[in-house]
């Protein structure tokens, strides 16, 4: 890593931080910021609480056998890891290309170009 | 029963311990300032910085915790591998990186931003401490309870001479190497843990033709409740009581994580938020790819050492995987799991501990009492001496807790994590609304009856395994109180907000460009 450049820019004034609030580009950050990760995070609340409310209530369910000694519970518990490492991938991916564009373009119009 | 070659145990184990504090001390030649003994300079690369958070939130509690659960009640087991994996995404998709951006040293820094600060600061410093410690004691407790196993002392005196030494070599990290000799004994250590236990795994399921489902079944073969350990509700389902308490525990370990002020503080030691994002997902990769080896470790326990035998070893469940490794590879392996169970402990605790330090130097003593007019030279010295205080309460706490249950006392921190920290850090990121009294009621709430609702709880009285077995003041019946605290904690934020008409509309947007943006955020002062 490169060493970071002195710290010469000037601090934004909080009227210049509201002006940015109240901008159409940092809407839009935050439209496509919370558009993403509230859905996401509804999304792995309800598999998580399924999972765990089936296996504490629907304990025959969650016992039936699907795959040798595999059961539909065993299977539900590993597919939570594999749906928390896409939601980790498919964030990454909408970090790098809709947030970071735009949070990178109103943080240099805030602190100066260079 | 004899397990393994104590000398050889404790060789490995010094061996870790000064190549540990020969790279503390080298990389500790730069700390100069209050940012470096806090952050590191900030300059960790996001992938050192998620090895380090791997090595900060895989505690022995979790391996040799979880291990022993899966190993002796199967399928519940599991839960508290899903809920301490899936509790990251809280923390990748709402809170690591406006954190990074929004806030300086501690978990304070944020909540009080544009909060009244004393008030707001010593409640987060309080709930930050109060965590801090139940993590801390339930890790020096462990320390304890594995000692008579791994290296074979056994009676109070020889335990609690292992438990100081382990404090003292902690205080000696926190003190020379800061944050940064702190992080590198976490991604060493991590490094080693996860390495062992993958190296574990395969060679288990290497012996079972990479069949999953074959190490199940002789699991099931041997197991004396058969069948029924792949089953829910084997552990939890004595009671209508035990399966709300299930639920409870639940609600606590997928909040908990994003709350815990330790793991928090790690997202300052990276220069911008982009890293901060690439930390999570190196931390979510390690601990997802180390549960899943859990997994098979605690089955492969239950058959290759037996659930009886687990039984009666000393330290009893906490001591499944040691016992596994020897079982597995022999002496070397036991050797090598017991020293990275060790250096697991230390590592963890060293973290707590400057984190509670920095909490009370930077928001205690600098934020509150000072007013913020203390010097950085001041407050590093304040941090310093603060950590010696901590390692000493740690160490007196570890020798008398030293016989209670390490996952029960881990479960209550990430209780009181997620009812106290974590409502009002979304909460101060997300509502524009919210303000000092809606915080000082979320944090103080969410504490209290988290504190309150254990106390009278089945864990503290009223049942043969509780803190004080011959009481009984037990009115509330859940073991874990995050059903309650949880739900109570955002409540009273909202309340408090509504019922108070302050609003510093100029800090809050000033707060959310910050927090979205990185704009004005504090930069790395090292190159790295």
């Amino acid at each position: 890593m490169p060493s970071p450049p002195p710290s010469t820019e000037s601090t934004p004034t909080p009227e210049q931080f509201q002006a940015v609030q109240q901008s159409e580009d940092f809407s839009r950050l935050r439209r496509s910021f919370r558009g993403f990760a509230i859905p996401m995070t509804v999304a792995f609340l309800v598999w998580y609480f399924a999972y765990v409310l089936l296996s504490t209530y629907a304990e025959g369910l969650m016992s039936t056998p699907v795959l040798g000694n595999l059961n539909l519970g065993l299977l539900l518990g590993i597919s939570q890891f594999v749906m928390t490492f896409l939601i980790t991938w498919l964030y990454i991916r909408h970090a790098n290309r809709s947030l970071d564009p735009i949070s990178q373009k109103l943080r240099d119009e805030l602190e100066g170009e260079n | 029963m004899e397990f393994g070659n104590p000398v050889f145990n404790i060789a490995i184990f010094l061996a870790f311990v000064v190549i540990t504090l020969v790279v503390v001390i080298r990389v500790s030649k730069q700390n100069v300032t209050a940012g470096d003994f806090y952050h590191g300079g900030r300059a960790f690369s996001g992938r050192q910085n998620g090895i380090a958070i791997a090595g900060d939130y895989l505690s022995a509690a979790s391996f040799l915790g979880i291990v022993g659960a899966v190993a002796l009640y199967g399928y519940d087991g599991l839960l508290y591998s899903v809920g301490f994996l899936v509790a990251w995404l809280v923390a990748l998709l709402l809170v690591a990186e406006p954190l990074r951006n929004t806030a300086k040293y501690t978990m304070a820094d944020v909540l009080s931003f544009r909060m009244r600060q004393r008030p707001v600061r010593t409640a987060a410093a309080t709930s930050t401490l109060a965590v801090t410690f139940f993590y801390l004691l339930a890790q020096m407790a462990g320390a304890g309870a594995l000692v008579s196993l791994l290296i074979g002392i056994e009676g109070r005196v020889g335990q609690s001479v292992v438990i100081a030494v382990v404090g003292v070599v902690m205080i000696a990290y926190v003190l020379i190497g800061g944050m940064k000799g702190t992080t590198w004994v976490q991604i060493i250590k991590a490094v080693l843990l996860i390495t062992a236990v993958g190296v574990s795994t395969v060679w288990i399921l290497a012996l079972n033709g990479f069949n999953l489902s074959e190490v199940l079944g002789k699991a099931v073969e041997t197991h004396p409740d058969g069948a029924t350990i792949l089953e829910p509700m084997h552990q939890y389902g004595t009671s209508g009581a035990t399966k709300l308490g299930f639920v409870s525990l639940a609600i606590a370990l997928v909040f908990g994580a994003a709350g815990l002020p330790h793991v928090l503080m790690r997202f300052y030691t990276v220069p911008t938020a982009k890293e901060a994002r690439r930390s999570v997902v190196w931390a979510i990769g390690l601990i997802g790819f180390f549960y899943l080896c859990t997994l098979v470790l605690g089955f492969a326990a239950a058959y290759m050492v037996g659930v009886d035998v687990i039984g009666t070893l000393p330290g009893g469940s906490n001591s499944a995987a040691p016992a596994l490794a020897y079982a597995l590879g022999g002496t070397v392996l036991m050797g090598i799991i017991s020293a990275v169970a060790f250096a697991t402990i230390l590592a963890v605790v060293a973290g707590l501990t400057i984190t509670a330090s920095a909490s009370f130097a930077h928001d205690i003593y600098n934020g509150v009492i000072k007013e913020g007019s203390a010097t950085s030279a001041q407050e590093v010295k304040v941090a310093r001496r603060t950590a010696v205080v901590i390692g000493a309460v740690s160490i007196i706490g570890g020798i008398l807790a030293a016989e209670q249950n390490v996952a029960f006392l881990v479960s209550l921190a990430f209780a009181i994590a997620a009812s106290a920290n974590l409502p009002s850090i979304l909460y101060s990121l997300y509502w524009k609304r919210f303000n000092t009294r809606g915080s000082l009621w979320s944090i103080y709430g969410g504490l209290g009856s988290a504190l309150f609702l254990i106390t009278f709880s089945p864990v503290v009285s009223g049942s043969e395994t509780a803190m004080i077995p011959g009481a009984d003041f037990a009115w509330f019946p859940l073991t874990n109180p995050a059903l309650v605290s949880v739900p109570l904690g955002f409540f009273l934020g909202w309340l408090g907000s509504v019922t108070s008409s302050e609003h510093d509309e100029l800090k809050q947007a000033e707060m959310e460009v910050r927090s979205m943006t990185g704009a004005g955020a504090e930069k790395a002062t090292q190159p790295h």
